[in-house]
């Protein structure tokens, strides 16, 4: 019932439903005090107004205070637990993803879809189904923000970051950036278009590229070397990757970890931070020969490549 | 009192010399206090100049007053000045310099002369970045997040954070200064559970301003050194980490809000007692609390950055210490609203500002809750809502009891009355006018208009277009105080020595003050706020012949 | 004011509160000095903790043994101004005069030393600013101009602390001559030996972070 209360701020998608109602609740109980702590300010302005001589009788008992404080205790560990659980559920990504990826830059968003096809500031998106947009930045942290689906998410420069909707019904809605990141800051903005099943499949159809964010990664592992050494059967002694992604990968350390994509991008960039168990530290870095949008689609294709793509490895 | 009349009344406004040099070399807490005064309230109107550009700015949603550069160096001049230069400094360094010596009944603060440099050290470095800001232009906002003020703004970025970088040590020393004084100053008989809660409030903040500066001061030096020598330290090209930067800040930043807000919560405590006539519900509890939000305000930073991309579990802890600290500030709330009951009330300029901040505390207070639900979070950060709700607290806070405490102890700064009915008026303006500039922020901000921004999307206009209009209103209140105590400085009648008849020991000297505070050194025998025992002292207007 | 015989400002009403006020003063103002220290050291820890090989690799092209001895100097100059800090006090004021200099004398080779290294580093190519060509043994040069970004930074910081504490001891020199208030000039000794000792712990934990991480 609450959440169809919260129809009428106009969220899209079931978080934001959720986001509204814990709102609406807050600020109801927030109403509440306001009015009553007014309501007590300005009587007693009144009523005990100097010269008016009505100040005399017991004076307020200090057990008072500790059972307020107590009872405003629980009622913000409730309003806790309920902001909490709405956000945790948001961090944890459905299986099944559609995945976008991001690349913010000053100033515009760059949006690639698995197919290979990109657009500007203007995505494109399915309705009813779960959308992935992982972003990274190639220069100051940005934010994706979408009102509508009452989301945000920083693009921090170095690293990946994720986020995920879903949205109920084919619109429109505005895309800001949030994190202010220089000079045209407010003209970093654009659109999310929310389109039916089979708009989207037709969207798609109408501007399939050559080829897809996957192909044009493998393409990427022949030409910037990497098959040299990591294909089996090679002179160089170097651990397979074409069935990697999502795998547990034990370290030279004694670690293990999961090889998700900031496994993997620091694997690339940064070769000496995880070494494999039984290998040599012998991979020079890739960081000054590989842009953002190439070092994505070489993990689109990582990902593609692996049977345990589908989840990612993440619980 | 009976030989007030026969012995003459030394003055610190005029025994120790009038002329400029005089000032300018003295270390007379009362004087120093007057230096820090003029000087925020220069920048305090610097910086209302560059929010209302901002605000003209943001009539129409086209950037069309404004080009988007000078706009961002607007809103970047207007936070680092008012942050830096006027509310950190606002209470402690003004009315608590005034105040602290003469409630604890000493002669002066325990250093004076480092007082009077912590004052030339703030002119420096202030006037430095508001060169750096005007003559270069800045445009990383005040919070100078990295990579985007380290490699990528333009403008005078590595001047300005020099100047705010000296400016911290003013902080510092002044936190030292408190520091030492309430523990060591004292006069015999007040212990530390007589202390009015403005003292508590002010050594509180003290203590924050010597633990929580030095931090902001070392990461702003290393912003520096990669912005003027290439050192790279949190540049991601190199591994280095911009989110460690961000952390570092708000451990500064957001114990720099209590910095802020505290000394402000001992004003009202003061002038509530006063203007009620009754001594503070819940004193232990008061004080017990301006320690626990100064303590909890330590571990909350990490609210500024639940959409950052910090770690899901870091974010619940810092969401759920954030509802924490909101338990004290919200029993201050209730024992302000507790002890107006069966007082004897009087409306005075001052208890209506106290009262403005009640009002204005709170709300900001429980938006600060909602904001702290890390769910709504995520929707509103980075909107006009954070936005508003700070204003909230820094504006409807700080200010209003900044203001609140100026008219209440302007007496005995002063030894002047201001024209009652234009202070009363001026407080209800100013009350109005920022509910009118800051509550349409809110709502823009639900819907998501996010902060920042030159121009932006027709659908916020009619909210942006109220808020302007209150901001002119807002920009108005503000003069009338300005005249009103300008004016009474040298026309206002002469005061009493008690002219609100308040307990504390500032109210026990002649007003103004003589040099070294007291005649006879005092000696307390008595709870704080004993306003309830027989002879409380009464409201004495009336200057002795 | 210094002409007062009893040396007591007026602020106080007497010595013995005077003395404890300056001797609380200067240990709230260290306290802020751990914290800026102690922010820096975090900022390490954290790139530390994200680039461990790059940080031992970058230990190993520091000259440890130029660290060990600077490491000497600087305990031996503490243990100096302790020694005038006790003949100050008992008013031993030729003694103070030659362990003050000696002091400054420690502090002088620390800081000739340390520019030493620098100009070794300068030459060999491992100043990652400046313009200079950074040259690295190792495959992760991004994180080894990250480590020697964080060694200049944290020892430069500390090296212009001791240069303030020899300006403070000079001062202190100057002082233990010309002082006629054997009272103040103990306050006065005192203090800058509690910054010098400062500055001398925060080098014994700066020497093993960056020289001895292997």
């Amino acid at each position: 019932m609450l959440e169809s209360l919260a129809d009428i701020l106009g969220a899209v998608t079931d978080f934001g439903a959720r986001v509204d109602a814990l709102f609406l609740v807050m600020l109801a109980a927030s109403l509440i005090l306001v009015a009553a702590l007014v309501a007590l300010v300005v009587g007693f302005c009144v009523r005990y107004r100097r010269g008016r001589g009505d100040h005399a009788g017991p004076r307020l008992d200090h057990r008072l205070e500790y059972g307020w404080s107590l009872a405003l205790l629980a009622v913000f560990l409730g309003f806790f637990a309920w902001g909490a659980w709405v956000y945790v559920d948001q961090q944890r990504v459905p299986d099944g993803t559609l995945q976008i990826r991001a690349v913010a830059k000053q100033w515009m968003w760059k949006f690639h879809h698995p197919g290979g096809q990109r657009e500007i500031n203007h995505l494109h998106v399915p309705a009813g189904r779960p959308v992935e947009i992982v972003l990274a930045s190639e220069d100051v942290i940005h934010s994706f923000y979408v009102p509508a689906f009452r989301l945000k998410q920083d693009a921090v420069p170095g690293r990946y970051t994720r986020t995920w909707f879903e949205a109920d019904a084919p619109g429109v809605h505005r895309l800001f950036c949030a994190e202010y990141c220089g000079t045209q800051h407010s003209r970093m903005r654009g659109t999310v278009t929310v389109l039916s099943p089979d708009e989207y499949a037709q969207w798609l159809a109408e501007r399939t590229p050559d080829e897809g964010l996957a192909e044009a990664g493998a393409r990427l592992y022949s030409a910037l070397g990497c098959s040299g050494c990591h294909e089996p059967g090679s002179q160089v002694h170097a651990p397979g990757l074409r069935d990697l992604y999502g795998r547990p990968v034990a370290l030279a350390s004694g670690e293990t970890v999961i090889a998700d994509e900031a496994y993997l991008r620091d694997a690339i960039l940064l070769p000496e931070k995880h070494v494999v168990a039984g290998f040599d530290p012998v991979m020079p870095s890739f960081s000054t020969q590989i842009e953002e949008a190439d070092l994505m689609r070489l993990i689109a294709w990582l990902r593609a490549e692996s049977r345990a793509g589908g989840n990612d490895g993440r619980p | 009192m009976a030989d007030r009349d026969t012995l003459p009344r030394p003055n610190y406004l005029l025994d120790g010399g009038t002329t400029l040099k005089r000032w300018l070399l003295t270390t007379d807490h009362k004087r120093v206090a007057w230096l820090y005064m003029v000087s925020i309230t220069f920048f305090f109107l610097l910086g209302s100049a560059a929010a209302l550009l901002m605000r003209l700015e943001l009539l129409t949603p086209e950037g069309d007053l404004l080009t988007a550069e000078m706009y961002n160096r607007m809103f970047s001049l207007h936070g680092i000045i008012m942050v830096w230069f006027f509310l950190v400094p606002a209470i402690p360094a003004t009315l608590g310099n005034f105040l602290i010596p003469l409630m604890i009944g000493a002669k002066d603060l325990a250093f004076p002369r480092l007082n009077l440099l912590s004052w030339y050290i703030y002119a420096f470095g202030a006037a430095f970045t508001v060169w750096a800001t005007v003559a270069g232009g800045v445009d990383t906002g005040w919070t100078f997040y990295t990579p985007l003020s380290s490699m990528f703004a333009n403008g005078n970025v590595s001047a300005a954070i020099l100047g705010v970088f000296i400016v911290g040590f003013s902080s510092i020393l002044t936190g030292i200064n408190f520091i030492v004084t309430v523990h060591r100053m004292r006069a015999p008989g007040m212990t530390w559970f007589r202390l009015p809660l403005f003292v508590w409030a002010n050594y509180a903040t003290a203590i924050i301003m010597v633990l929580a500066t030095p931090v902001l001061a070392i990461t702003l030096l290393l912003v520096f050194v990669e912005r003027a020598f290439g050192i790279g330290i949190f540049d991601p090209a190199l591994g280095g980490d911009p989110l460690l930067f961000q952390h570092l800040f708000w451990f500064y930043s957001h114990p720099a809000v209590y910095i802020m807000i505290l000394p402000g919560m001992g004003v009202v405590s003061e002038l509530v007692a006063c203007f009620a006539r009754k001594r503070v519900f819940g004193y232990g509890l008061m004080a017990g609390s301006i320690l626990a939000i100064a303590f909890l305000g330590f571990l909350v930073w990490g609210h500024h950055m639940f959409v950052s991309g910090q770690a899901a579990y870091a974010g619940l802890m810092f969401g759920l210490l954030s509802f924490l600290v909101a338990v004290p500030s919200a029993i201050k709330v209730f024992n302000w609203t507790a002890t107006l009951f069966r007082g004897s009330i009087v409306l005075e300029t001052g208890m209506l500002y106290a009262l403005g901040f009640i009002g204005l505390f709170t709300i900001g207070g429980l938006t600060g809750l909602m904001l702290a639900s890390m769910a709504i979070d995520v929707h509103v950060h980075d909107t006009y809502f954070v936005v508003a709700h700070f204003h909230y607290i820094m504006v409807g806070g700080m200010v209003m009891a900044y203001l609140g405490g100026l008219h209440f102890w302007w007496p005995k700064l002063t030894g002047r009355l201001y024209n009652e009915f234009w202070g009363r008026f001026s407080a209800v303006a100013i009350f109005v006018g920022f509910n009118l500039t800051f509550f349409p922020q809110f709502i823009m901000g639900y819907q998501g208009m996010p902060r920042r921004y030159h121009s932006y999307t027709p659908e916020y206009e009619p909210w942006h277009v109220l808020s302007s209009a209150g901001a002119v209103l807002l920009a108005i209140g503000y003069f009338l105080p300005l005249l009103n105590l300008g004016w009474s400085m040298l026309r206002g009648r002469a005061a009493g020595d008690n002219p609100w008849g308040a307990t504390g020991l500032e109210w026990r000297t002649t007003s103004p003050p003589p040099p070294h505070n007291f005649r006879n050194p005092p000696v307390v025998q008595r709870e704080a706020y004993d306003y309830g025992s027989d002879d409380a002292p009464v409201p004495d207007r009336e200057m002795p012949r | 004011m210094s002409e007062r015989p009893e040396a007591l400002r007026f602020q106080f009403e007497d010595l013995d509160q005077q003395r404890a006020a300056d001797e609380f003063g200067m240990w709230v103002f260290l306290l802020t000095e751990v914290l800026f220290f102690g922010a820096l050291f975090l900022v390490y820890a954290v790139a530390r903790w994200n680039h461990p090989e790059a940080f031992i690799d970058g230990s190993h092209l520091l000259n440890a043994t130029l660290g060990t001895v600077n490491t000497a100097i600087l305990l031996t100059s503490s243990l100096a101004i302790a020694v005038a800090d006790l003949a100050v006090r008992e008013d031993a004021r030729r003694l103070a005069r030659w362990m003050l200099s000696a002091t400054l004398l420690l502090g002088l080779a620390f800081l000739a030393v340390k520019g030493y290294e620098y100009l070794l580093e300068y030459r060999h190519h491992r100043v990652p600013f400046l313009d200079r060509p950074f040259e690295w043994p190792g495959p992760d040069a991004r994180e080894g101009r990250l480590f020697f970004n964080l060694y200049f930074a944290m020892t430069g910081l500390h090296a212009l602390h001791l240069v303030v504490g020899c300006g403070l001891v000079c001062a202190m020199l100057w002082l233990n001559e010309r002082s006629r208030l054997p009272a103040r000039l103990t306050a006065q000794v005192r203090a800058a030996g509690l910054y010098w000792h400062f500055v001398d712990v925060v080098w014994v934990f700066l020497f093993p972070l960056l020289y001895l991480v292997r």
